[in-house]
């Protein structure tokens, strides 16, 4: 069975940035935070204090549905290490960088429906991967 | 202001070696700055703009002009990655518009094949604030491209068979080049059975791990006049950088959609009239991408436009990388900016190998893409034209 899962490569811990705290505490909840700006109203990614849209400094924390569809992937043919880049376009409306996990890379499908799950990296710290649904 | 003939270049060196086992990252780039000044006909005395990225040492450019012995007046360390000496003539025409300085010394160099950290390429900087949000996912240049491709097959139909008829026809230049890392010619056959890096990307449509490296010298146009050299003016230059947009991603196209059409409208030309394109490729996909972009052919069309041989020189509607390119002849630093200009010069001048020169070749284009296309990057492009 040759899955998706990050096996034979280390996951890089994330150095967690202070504005960023609460995205990667509710990680470890099981949880995908992202961020929405107070003043126009728009969803970003990567989450930070000031929108990148409008440049308000009123941007508010919000739980994504957690599901999306992959907008693009590749998979790495590496003995070893085959794992699959994706970008996930959230049904909130952003794109995200991630792996898809416990799929037969063959399978996978652009524009495939995929959910959040939680995978711990090097020292514990959870990062968002997604899985077909 | 329009930097239309506001300086030439008046020298262009490529350093011979592709493996630099015993030569250090400072003296490569000292010696292809010897090997421009001699190219121009210029000495020492008379650079006083220097210019680099981050491939140069310590301190860059202070630490470039103290082992060089350079006095300066105006210095540049503009990086934006593999496209970076393409901006920096951009920056050097201007600074010589505005009277900052004369004569521009530009260099790259690297070895990134000697000291075996080929895959190094994205700096893992600690602050930059979308490296938690990536990092976990081992993203590698293979993968980010691999989306890229698989993207456009998905909009446009694109073909793997397409993409490879780009590396075929870099390998039909690299064969007249005897310092291509790759002189073999390659069919489209090769290229699909090569093994597969990351989707749909296989090793042949990868550019080389390459040392060594480039320089250029820009020179105020009457100082040029004065040279012995064919007179090679810049006519117009784009540059923009391309990000993910807040997380609105969409990889169906570069920032060359954005740098083409500034310097198509400074030099007054259109993509009909370039006769020759050094094209960024670090990858099979970048060289459709750019095509695309630049308005060589419409968008999603990339692939008709490269199959058949149509970007081989003699064959096909667009000559390109007729050194071989990054995907056969070098990629050194793992910057692909500077070759590009260099071939470009080199077919303006006439003095392209004879199998691969262009017959009138007055008006080139080169254009880079630094950073990555699927995540972030600045397109630089140059049109240049023969006087
Ligand atoms: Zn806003």
């Amino acid at each position: 069975m040759s899955e998706t899962k990050p096996l034979g490569r280390k996951i890089m811990s994330p150095r967690i940035l202070p504005e960023v705290a609460p995205f990667w505490q509710a990680a470890n909840e099981g949880k995908l935070l992202l961020k929405r700006c107070d003043d126009c109203r728009e969803v970003h990614y990567y989450p930070r204090d000031i929108c990148p849209h409008c440049l308000s400094i009123n941007t508010s924390w919000f739980a994504s549905s957690g599901e999306g569809r992959i907008y693009s992937f590749s998979t790495m043919a590496i003995k070893d290490a085959v794992y699959t880049l994706a970008y996930v376009t959230l049904d909130e409306g952003v794109s995200l960088l991630t792996n898809i996990l416990d799929a037969e890379p063959k399978t996978l499908r652009i524009g495939q429906r995929v959910r959040a799950v939680f995978w711990p990296s090097e020292d514990g710290q959870s990062v968002t991967m997604f899985t077909p649904f | 202001m329009s930097l239309n003939g506001s300086a030439y270049i008046v020298g262009a060196y490529e350093h011979p070696t592709r493996k630099a086992d015993d030569l250090s990252v400072v003296r490569l780039h000292g010696d292809v700055a010897k090997g421009a000044l001699e190219d121009a006909g210029l000495s020492k005395e008379d650079i006083d703009g220097y210019f680099c990225a981050g491939d140069a040492p310590g301190l860059g450019a202070t630490t470039m002009a103290e082992y060089l012995g350079l006095k300066l007046r105006h210095v540049d360390s503009t990086e934006c990655g593999g496209s970076a000496p393409i901006l920096h003539v951009a920056h050097a025409a201007e600074a010589i518009a505005a009277g900052r300085c004369n004569v521009a010394l530009i260099t790259l160099a690297g070895r990134p094949r000697a000291a075996g950290a080929a895959l190094s390429l994205k700096s893992p900087d600690p602050d930059a604030p979308d490296v938690a949000f990536e990092l976990p996912f081992g993203p590698t240049t293979a993968n980010l491209y691999g989306m890229v491709a698989k993207r456009h097959m998905y909009e446009f139909g694109t073909t793997s068979e397409q993409l490879a008829w780009i590396k075929v026809a870099a390998s039909h230049h690299a064969q007249h080049n005897p310092h291509a890392m790759l002189k073999n010619v390659v069919t489209v056959e090769d290229v699909v059975n090569s093994p597969m890096v990351s989707d749909p990307l296989h090793r042949l449509d990868c550019c080389v791990v390459s040392d060594g490296g480039g320089a250029l010298i820009v020179a105020r146009p009457e100082i040029a006049r004065q040279l012995k050299r064919p007179l090679v003016k810049v006519r117009g230059t784009g540059e923009a950088p391309k990000h993910a947009m807040g997380g609105k991603v969409d990889l169906t196209y570069s920032a060359a959609i954005w740098s083409g059409p500034r310097a198509f409208t400074e030099a007054g030309v259109t993509p009909t009239d370039i006769k020759y394109a050094s094209l960024y490729d670090s990858f099979t996909i970048t060289v459709l991408m750019q095509l695309e972009d630049l308005g060589f052919c419409k968008k999603g069309t990339g692939g008709k436009f490269v199959q058949d041989g149509g970007l081989i020189s003699g064959i096909g509607k667009l000559p390109f990388n007729t050194d071989g390119g990054g995907l056969c002849n070098n990629h050194p630093a793992n910057r692909g900016g500077m070759t590009k200009v260099i071939e470009a010069v080199r077919q303006l001048r006439g003095e392209a190998h004879p199998a691969v020169q262009v017959q009138n070749c007055d008006l080139a284009l080169a254009n880079g893409i630094g950073g990555a296309l699927a995540s972030r990057h600045t397109a630089g492009t140059l049109i240049m034209e023969r006087i």
